[in-house]
């Protein structure tokens, strides 16, 4: 597929979602906010993965650390205000993205995963372990932040529709960046780097710095999902930092193919249908196969990394190749 | 501080460390020999511990558990190198990453479904259950010893195989290059798999032993494999020495990273906070040398 | 006497006790070609990764226009002016040949921290690239993927890339290897016409060609200079004879 094609098919696939608060139940558009959410955040993660070939398992960070700077932000029983809290959280991500990149960026290879994960749980153990904003419960936002100017309030996030088609916009805001950002002479340094990073580094191009600042951008659009969820769900916990949320983020863009920005957000999308699905598998006799519904999806994980190796955007280009090939053919 | 207390604190940075380097050291041979990444390295340590839990009470002996246990972990890693490891040899490590991922969720739900999500606790055996006195109001349990003293005789049998036999040559000549493995004449399909069940094992062994000291519980694994991938981080992955190095030193700075900031803080935050040490120690080794203490430069 | 464009001052490396390459010195001069030549494992590679800072060197010293480089990373020493090539051929297999240039050709920018521009907009690195695909007589496969380029043409195609970055040093290791005569043939063909306007440092295991192209000759052995000078002089060196040449050409 082309990425022509594949920009059609997203507009499309945008424009349909615009409609659906004018016909779908309460549970459906937050569903599908929640669904693009996580594609802004798997395609913050394609970035690295796809693009860069920086396989960090540990993405997960710069998503909580935004959401738990918007919980820190807001007073008690009060609200924060949305154009400060945003930029202050997305920063607060960025910022991190930078320390932990300072770091991890050095290493190569097999060291690059292990250590993205630890500086990862770190922070996990770090909110998990400590009294700081509610322990290993997490901590709810009781009032959503206000996005008043002046006296004007363009829109309202207690309202779950207004916050569907905020987080639609951010969602076409990133694509696009992304787009625009790959297609820069930055984003060629970046494919370069992915494709043979000692060659860029001989043709003269100090690699260290465009990864680290990958790895930033990366973050902060991150954490720009992060602050979406926690106005969403107005919860904050140690789970959004932790690696099962690495691993679901790295899954979806395995899994819908990585290095394509469109492939993740389908990985996301199949992804959160089947946690759906499997949560609500019926119990069958005294064996309840819903509640073990991670046994299923871990065997899937496994089934899946032997499986699809290109994602399921790969499995129908050669899908579709295979037929072309079988039309093509004369009839013998 | 009072030399009895240094003490203790000193076997107990000691113990830590030996008992990390049981679970490192099958990360790192798996990972030297095969070329594998396993993620769920740290699931087996959960195994372990329920193992020692269920088997204990099931037989009714820890002495005879423990081999039991042994056994049944060397068959599961068996069995998961002819059903799944195997496949990945010649993938990329992110797909490794991956699979081992998934397993990790496998192996956590069917510890839910064979054991269920309770605490649980094993008795530390009667003839280890005594304590050393040292003062008079401090002394130190045998059981403890006795897991450090486990420990090191692995290490040494570890050395011996490195050191002494065939299956050693191919470990000091950091062979996961499959050519050199099969001209000297080894079937590398067998080697492979004992390899995965040995280095399980030793995770698996290690969750037994610290079991009757920790408690038994969903997910403790985890703490554990990160701990584990910082010691390779520092110690360079691949390298048994390092292995042990690095686990000596993060169990000793961890130990001694609680004591000091409980001496100087008093906050109750601040004991949580000191278990950050061991990252700190490992950003700097990532700065100074970011392949390890005994990794090769890449 | 042409301008020296790089001078090594015994220039040494060892891996564990093993001496790859010891106390090199020597010179490449603008619009000359040196060729250093020997048998496999004598070092030459190892020499050539050190001058290009993909290896730091043990101990010695090497200078580019006149300023120490000794220990910079490989990115600072391509910006004063040096691009290589490599033995085996490294391109990006996936990209166009066109954008295997373009890409060399933005290295030369001040900075490609740009992230809003198309880089295809690049009016200036389009040309260069354009230029380099030429001179290595590519122009016609710009559009092609790299991997669907024949061996030669990928040879070519790796000279092109090192010409984009607008070096005034090549170091070129081998880049005869593997190729057929007529390959060969339109390879000497460019490197003549290159050397006009750079200082060549040349690896090489074709003695014809080295022969033909070269301006100054060193042969090593063991990682040590055995002789160094003009063809003809090498060509009569008795030791060199013995040690080398004798044996490689039957």
């Amino acid at each position: 597929m082309t990425s022509r094609a594949n920009a059609i098919l997203l507009a499309v696939a945008v424009l349909g979602l615009a409609a659906t608060p004018f016909f779908a139940e309460k549970f459906y558009v937050q569903f599908f906010a929640k669904l693009l959410i996580m594609g802004i955040f798997a395609m913050s993660l394609d970035l690295l993965l796809g693009y860069t070939g920086l396989v960090s398992f540990g993405h997960a960070a710069f998503y909580g650390a935004s959401a738990y700077t918007l919980a820190i932000l807001t007073p008690q029983y009060q609200a924060a205000n949305f154009w400060t809290s945003f930029p202050i959280a997305i920063a607060v991500s960025a910022t991190l993205a930078l320390v932990i990149g300072f770091f991890v960026v050095r290493t190569h290879g097999i060291y690059f995963i292990m250590v993205t994960l630890a500086f990862a749980q770190m922070l996990f153990f770090l909110f998990h372990d400590t009294k700081i904003a509610g322990g290993n419960d997490g901590i709810y936002i009781d009032v959503r932040p206000v996005a008043k100017i002046g006296d004007w309030q363009p829109f309202n996030l207690d309202n779950f529709v207004h916050v569907f088609y905020l987080v639609l916009v951010f969602f076409v805001i990133v694509y696009v960046l992304l787009r625009v950002i790959l297609a820069s002479p930055f984003g060629r340094v970046l494919v370069g780097i992915k494709a043979n990073e000692a060659r860029m580094r001989s043709l003269g191009f100090p690699t260290f710095r465009y990864k680290l600042v990958a790895f930033v951008i990366a973050g902060a659009i991150a954490g720009v999902a992060g602050y979406l969820s926690s106005i969403q769900f107005g919860v904050v916990n140690p789970e959004m930092m932790g690696w099962h949320l690495s691993g679901a983020v790295m899954m979806m863009v395995i899994l819908g193919g990585m290095g394509t920005l469109t492939g993740p957000i389908i990985g996301a999308a199949v992804w959160m249908l089947l946690e759906l699905g499997l949560q609500g598998l019926p119990k069958v006799g005294s064996v309840d196969l819903g509640k073990h519904w991670q046994l299923w999806m871990g065997s899937f994980i496994v089934l899946a990394s032997l499986l699809l190796p290109n994602g399921l955007l790969g499995l129908g280009a050669s899908l579709l190749r295979r037929i072309g090939k079988q039309r093509g053919k004369p009839d013998a | 501080m009072e030399f009895s207390t240094f003490l203790i604190q000193l076997l107990n940075g000691v113990q830590y460390g030996l008992l990390l380097f049981l679970v490192s050291s099958g990360l790192t041979l798996v990972f030297g020999i095969m070329g594998i990444i396993n993620i769920a390295h740290g699931s087996f340590y959960m195994v372990g511990a329920y193992l020692a839990w269920s088997l204990t009470g099931a037989i009714g002996n820890f002495w005879l558990a423990l081999p039991a246990g042994i056994v049944i972990s060397v068959l599961i890693g068996m069995l998961l190198e002819w059903l799944v490891i195997r496949w990945l040899y010649h993938r990329d490590h992110l797909y490794q990453v991956l699979l081992t991922y998934g397993l990790i969720l496998v192996v956590e739900e069917l510890r839910s479904v064979l054991w269920g999500d309770d605490v649980r606790g094993v008795d530390i055996p009667k003839i280890l259950s005594a304590s050393i006195p040292l003062t008079e109001n401090q002394s130190y349990p045998v059981y403890r010893l006795w897991i450090s003293a486990v420990c090191l005789l692995v290490a040494g049998l570890m050395y011996w195989v490195i050191q002494k036999t065939r299956l050693g040559m191919m470990i000091r000549a950091g062979a996961s290059n499959r050519e050199m493995v099969q001209s000297l004449g080894i079937n590398i399909q067998v080697v492979y798999r004992v390899v995965f069940a040995a280095g399980l094992t030793l995770a698996a062994l290690a969750g037994m032993i610290a079991a009757p000291v920790s408690a038994v519980f969903p997910g403790m694994g985890n703490h554990v494999l990160i701990v584990c991938f910082v010691v390779v981080v520092i110690g360079g992955m691949g390298s048994v020495k390092g292995a042990l190095i690095a686990s000596l030193l993060i169990g000793l700075v961890d130990t001694f990273g609680k004591v000091v900031t409980l001496a100087i803080g008093g906050f109750k935050v601040l004991p949580e906070l000191s278990s950050m040490t061991v990252y700190v120690l490992m950003a700097a080794i990532l700065l100074w040398r970011p392949e390890g203490l005994f990794g090769k430069r890449l | 006497m042409p301008e020296v464009v790089l001078a090594t001052q015994g220039l040494t490396r060892h891996f564990g006790g093993l001496a790859a390459v010891s106390g090199v010195s020597l010179e490449a001069h603008m619009g000359q070609l040196h060729a250093v030549i020997g048998p496999n494992g004598a070092g030459k590679s190892t020499l050539i990764n050190m001058l290009s800072g993909d290896l730091p060197p043990t101990s010695g010293r090497v200078a580019i226009n006149g300023c120490d480089v000794t220990g910079l990373a490989a990115h600072q020493i391509s910006r004063m002016g040096v691009g290589r090539s490599y033995q085996k051929t490294n391109v990006f297999l996936a990209f166009t040949a066109f954008e295997n240039c373009r890409l060399a050709a933005q290295s030369r920018r001040k900075t490609s921290m740009q992230f809003f521009r198309p880089a295809v907009n690049l009016t200036e690195v389009n040309r260069s690239a354009e230029e380099a695909l030429a001179a290595a007589g590519l122009d016609g496969r710009a559009g092609s993927v790299a991997s669907a380029l024949s061996h030669g043409e990928q040879r070519q195609l790796e000279i092109a890339m090192t010409l984009a970055t607008r070096p005034k040093l090549l170091l070129l290791d081998e880049p005869l290897a593997g190729m057929g005569a007529e390959e060969s043939a339109s390879m000497v063909a460019l490197l003549k016409k290159l050397v006009e306007t750079h200082a060549i440092l040349l690896v090489e295991h074709d003695m014809d060609a080295v022969f033909e192209l070269a301006d100054r000759l060193t042969v090593m052995v063991d990682g040590q200079v055995l002789a160094s000078g003009a063809p003809a002089a090498i060509r009569a060196n008795a030791e060199v004879q013995e040690a080398y040449l004798g044996e490689s050409h039957e």
